[in-house]
């Protein structure tokens, strides 16, 4: 468990220093919100319409952009062997850079959202299921996104690769997070979409780990 | 003291035998030195014997019990200092350092890391970030890890690349002290390391495409 919570501090403090790629995320996210009211046109209406899908899909996006990184600084400069030779098992590794990274992208997306909700005319009732729902997203799709960068890494165009690999696995994510707030929106219970996308980040939260580190020891060999 | 042997080794390298039929054993205090030529396997084996990588035939023994059967044991008794050196741009020496100790569980890993620069002559640079180290001083920081705790195998691949003539020397009276206090090592190297009677292993011996060179006839 120390080793962990050291590992983390590590990943922190380096995410810190390298405070860029971090700004690049939320600066993704909010000039891909900013760019629909541009391309649809300034109805209010059409706007808050279509405000969760666009924020949530442009989180996913934003995710996405620093996912290919996660893993691949360690593989080129050797870290990925001594943390394959280190007491914590290589799913432990995994844990602990994904978490890493959705303290680092996804919850300064968390924070960036509400503004954007404003911006897109999302009624005043419909921002705290928002935060909910990307508080139970963001870290799915980091977890998801971390066996994709696992898997990919080593291999020639991972960057491009990455993508094709994980967008698909986010769109049960998506459904059920738009669900949810559609649902509040319109007076409806929002919690069966939230507990499923409980469920999924539950499920992924266990998986994804001991996927994430057998394709790291796959790399390393 | 424990005893590190392997048997029978194959290693295979994307349906290329690297080695084959390669047998080992060091015993405390001992060490073995991998010679031959680029691409005989040198860091291949280094990496096998690591874990890193498993044999395609053959076992690696570690106390007479295959090292298969208790992996974390073994991790937690060998150090390997690979051809990378690890060296985070943004995190000062002792930071790397720190990072490293700190996950062996044990206690006071920053003041373990400053030991340990100092030890490899180091103490200048400690709170310098990893972008300003030359290749030789990133080089010794990554062997500095050799001195964070005391484990009883270390492998080392080209351990003198990028090091001057000082920091060899200073290498090879850590690798004497380790060998004095029963620790055991492997090291790749081109260059001279003075070592006081090891075993040479050379790779060439044992690999499985120089037959069918030998049979073909030189070319040159």
């Amino acid at each position: 468990m120390n080793a962990f919570f050291r590992l983390l501090a590590r990943d922190l403090r380096l995410a810190l220093r390298q405070g860029a790629d971090a700004a690049t995320a939320v600066l993704f996210f909010v000039l891909c919100v900013v760019l629909f009211p541009f391309g649809i046109g300034p109805e209010p209406n059409i706007l808050a319409r279509i405000a969760p899908g666009v924020i949530l899909v442009a989180a996913l996006l934003a995710s996405l952009l620093s996912l290919e990184r996660l893993f691949q600084a360690d593989h080129e400069d050797g870290s990925l062997d001594l943390l394959a030779l280190s007491p914590l098992p290589l799913g432990g590794v995994a844990l602990v850079k994904v978490l890493a990274h959705w303290l680092v992208t996804g919850v300064p997306l968390i924070l960036a959202a509400p503004l954007l909700a404003m911006l897109l005319n999302l009624p005043a009732d419909g921002f705290g299921i928002l935060l909910l729902t990307l508080l139970l997203t963001t870290p799915l799709l980091s977890l998801v996104g971390g066996v994709g960068a696992a898997l990919t890494l080593g291999a020639r165009r991972g960057g491009v690769l990455l993508p094709l690999l994980v967008l698909p696995l986010y769109i049960p994510a998506l459904i059920f997070a738009a669900a949810a707030i559609d649902a509040a929106l319109a007076g409806l219970a929002a919690k069966p979409h939230l507990l499923l996308l409980g469920g999924l980040l539950a499920a992924a939260a266990t998986l994804a780990p001991l996927a994430s580190g057998a394709a790291l020891r796959a790399a390393v060999e | 003291m424990p005893r590190f042997e392997g048997r029978d080794l194959t290693c295979l390298r994307s349906a290329r035998v690297v080695f084959t039929g390669l047998s080992f054993r060091l015993e405390p205090g001992g060490a073995l030195v991998l010679v031959g030529p680029n691409g005989s396997g040198k860091s291949s084996l280094l990496r096998l014997m690591a874990g890193l990588t498993r044999p395609f035939t053959g076992s690696l023994l570690w106390d007479g019990q295959p090292v298969a059967e208790e992996p974390e044991r073994f991790r937690a008794s060998l150090r390997y200092v690979g051809h990378l050196d690890a060296i985070k741009p943004a995190l000062t020496a002792v930071e790397i350092l720190a990072s490293w100790a700190g996950l062996d569980g044990r206690p006071d890993p920053t003041g373990r890391a400053r030991l340990a620069l100092k030890r490899m002559g180091l103490s200048h640079v400690a709170d310098l970030p990893g972008r300003y180290l030359s290749a030789g001083q990133k080089r010794r920081v990554n062997l500095a890890r050799l001195c964070l705790a005391e484990v009883p195998l270390w492998l080392l691949d080209e351990p003198t690349t990028a090091l001057d003539r000082q920091s060899v020397a200073k290498l090879a009276t850590e690798i004497a002290a380790h060998r004095r206090a029963g620790g055991m090592v492997v090291v790749s190297t081109h260059t001279d390391l003075d070592l006081a009677n090891p075993q040479v292993l050379d790779l060439s011996d044992f690999s499985a495409t120089m037959a069918d060179e030998d049979l073909a006839g030189d070319p040159a």
